[in-house]
């Protein structure tokens, strides 16, 4: 079974915390140090960054970590060789979070593969919208048992988060505002009544939120009503000022 | 076969919108009506009143006798220099923001390279009495004080894009996700034939009042609607649009496509697209595009900050791929040459961009009586510091 589908299984209970990183940064051979670190911090699930140099969803931190990292000569290939053996110390589900371009340049099939021989078990691709994705690329993520990851928003209709609902195999990935990442305002009622209103419908697939969750305080928000929350740019930020020392005292702040 | 985009917003291959979910609401909004919008006897009578009396349409179309002499071919200018704001992108900026106060907007955003955009955004802000926002890369703002001073002066705010390159491409980021962080009471005035479905279908329909105009006025002067050739310099494309629009599909009418060299197409400082780049995604169309290899987007270059895009609409990727279009790029130094024969000998002192359409005649060679039309889509005005340290005026 693919690993993401047996994690949100595993125990009802409880909220996973799922990390976002960006790969190559801070150094370019950081990026299976801090899985490991990671894993052993006790993170349920992460999202390996693939650096794009216009990432129109991101803001500031993730912008920069991503020139930092394509500075650092990070490339889709490279990000491969760095994971090759990461299934013989990780067995947490990884997933690849990036922009469209690079792995059409890649070769949306041949990158699929590779995602399947390194032991990748799910995709993030913001700008393929769930349209494209199901005309063109279902058949190819199928193959590889690889779980496509959509976005909603508080803007997005319930008829379409019915859609995407239907379309995703893992889970829904909810946006918890409307920002590009890294806001770090906190959770207002607006948003609470957002997360409320959607558990509420009865979705087949589990939601997990992203976007402005940055302490224990905004992870307890978030997943009160939500099966976990993802966190990027606020440990972006650790790396940044710590580089990979003390992984576990970041996710020790978080729960 | 046809040119134009079909029903699932695509040119050929190309097109389609590559979104992030957080824009959908909005860009969905806009694909649902626009064409209503624009189809209503109210949007008509306003846009058209606006065009005739704040931009000053119909634009001249100037057959240009000395310059024809000198290439022994017919040559006229459809001359969108005079245009109110002194190029054809106001033509766009009026129809967007009618099209933004219908949807109940009312703030407006935009992107701008050299600020030829961005004044033709703050002018119909003032114009309607709408807040406008201005993101333009911090270097181009180094660069084009002028046109900084006069988005000021029209009210606007221009936010510095710092990100990337800190340019064009750049400052087109930076405004979609001001977008996406005001999904409910914001416009964006894309200022070209790019970005998502439906923004280069409603740019070419705003700006194909071009062609339309060519064509009522080549009756009268040749006899005949139907150019041999239309001309005009390519970026993001959309005054080549708005030239190309009404003879998309006949296709006894040639199509040429000019592009900037630079300083070489082989050279590293290039913007020929079509030359250059792979298909590819850039800013939520799939189009050709300048990329690494591993699909980073690269920087371009040109003397004309207009044509320094890294992508081009996807109407003219189409045009490209299927050879509907014939593609010529020019360097610097040749449609700096252009720009000033231009000059001399018509009175016409052009916008760069315009000259690398211009420049295409000392190399390509048409017959004495092929009826060339060329769209003379800006004047040189912003241009003056480049054409004195250029030519040492």
């Amino acid at each position: 079974m693919n690993r993401i589908k047996q994690k949100l299984q595993e125990d009802p209970q409880k909220k996973l915390l799922s990390i976002y990183f960006t790969a190559g940064y801070p150094q370019p051979e950081n990026t299976v140090p801090i899985i490991e670190d990671l894993e052993k911090s006790g993170v349920d699930m992460i999202e390996i960054g693939l650096p794009f140099s216009d990432p129109l969803a991101d803001g500031p931190t993730i912008q920069e970590s991503s020139q930092v990292a394509l500075k650092n000569g990070m490339t889709t290939q490279r990000l491969f060789e760095q994971l090759k053996d990461i299934r013989k110390a990780v067995s947490i589900p990884l997933l690849i979070m990036g922009y469209f371009n690079p792995i059409l340049q890649f070769g949306v099939e041949k990158f699929c593969q590779k995602c399947k021989e390194t032991g990748i078990d799910g995709l993030i691709i913001p700008d393929l919208p769930v349209e494209e994705y199901l005309l063109q690329y279902k058949e190819i993520f199928r193959k590889y048992d690889l779980l496509p990851v959509f976005l909603i928003t508080p803007q997005t209709s319930e008829e379409r988060i019915r859609a995407i609902d239907s379309a995703s195999e893992g889970f829904i990935y909810m946006v918890s505002s409307a920002s590009v990442t890294g806001g770090t305002g906190g959770f207002g009622p607006e948003q609470k009544a957002y997360f409320e209103r959607v558990s509420k419908m009865g979705l087949n697939a589990p939601l997990i939120v992203g976007f402005g969750i940055k302490d224990a305080e905004t992870f307890e928000q978030a997943t009160a009503n939500t099966k976990g929350a993802i966190i990027g740019s606020a440990f972006i930020k650790h790396l940044t000022k710590h580089g990979t020392r003390n992984i576990a005292g970041f996710t020790r702040i978080i729960r | 076969m046809n040119y134009q985009v079909n029903e699932k917003g695509y040119y050929g291959d190309f097109g389609g919108a590559f979104i992030p979910e957080m824009l959908y609401p909005n860009v969905e909004e806009l694909r649902k009506n626009y064409l209503n919008i624009m189809q209503e006897e109210s949007f008509q009578k306003e846009f058209n009143q606006l065009l005739k009396d704040y931009v000053g349409r119909p634009t001249p179309l100037y057959y240009a006798e000395r310059f024809s002499k000198n290439y022994n071919t017919k040559i006229y200018l459809k001359r969108e220099d005079l245009c109110h704001t002194g190029a054809h992108k106001v033509n766009n900026t009026i129809g967007q923001i009618l099209m933004a106060k219908r949807l109940g907007k009312s703030r407006i955003i935009a992107e701008t390279g050299a600020g030829q955009h961005g004044v033709a955004t703050a002018t119909v802000c003032a114009l309607m009495g709408l807040e406008c926002i201005v993101y333009m890369g911090e270097i181009d703002i180094a660069r084009q004080a002028p046109n900084v001073a006069r988005m000021k002066m029209l009210g606007a705010t221009v936010i510095p894009a710092r990100s990337g390159s800190k340019t064009l491409k750049d400052a087109t980021n930076e405004a979609i996700r001001d977008w996406i962080n005001n999904p409910m009471d914001t416009h964006y005035i894309i200022g070209s034939v790019v970005g998502p479905h439906p923004y280069p279908d409603m740019v070419a329909r705003f700006q194909s009042v071009i062609s339309e105009e060519v064509k009522k006025q080549l009756l009268e002067k040749e006899g005949r609607e139907d150019p041999d050739f239309v001309v005009a310099c390519v970026g993001g494309g959309s005054n080549a649009a708005g030239l190309y629009y009404h003879y998309l599909n006949n296709e006894k009418v040639g199509i040429i496509a000019v592009e900037a060299a630079g300083e070489g197409v082989l050279s590293g400082k290039s913007a020929a697209t079509s030359a250059l780049g792979k298909e590819g995604i850039i800013h939520g169309s799939k189009t050709l595009l300048m990329q690494t290899q591993d699909g980073q987007i690269t920087e371009p270059y040109s003397i004309s900050a207009g044509l320094d895009y890294p992508g081009v609409g996807p109407m003219h990727a189409n045009l490209f791929k299927t050879g509907r279009g014939e593609f010529i790029s020019v360097t610097d130094a040749e449609a700096m040459a252009a720009g000033l024969e231009l000059s001399k000998l018509e009175g016409i002192i052009p916008a760069i961009e315009t000259a690398h359409a211009l420049a295409i005649f000392e190399t390509r060679r048409f017959k004495e009586d092929d009826v060339v039309v060329v769209n003379l889509s800006g004047r040189g005005d912003k241009d003056l510091n480049t054409y004195i340290e250029h030519f040492n005026l």
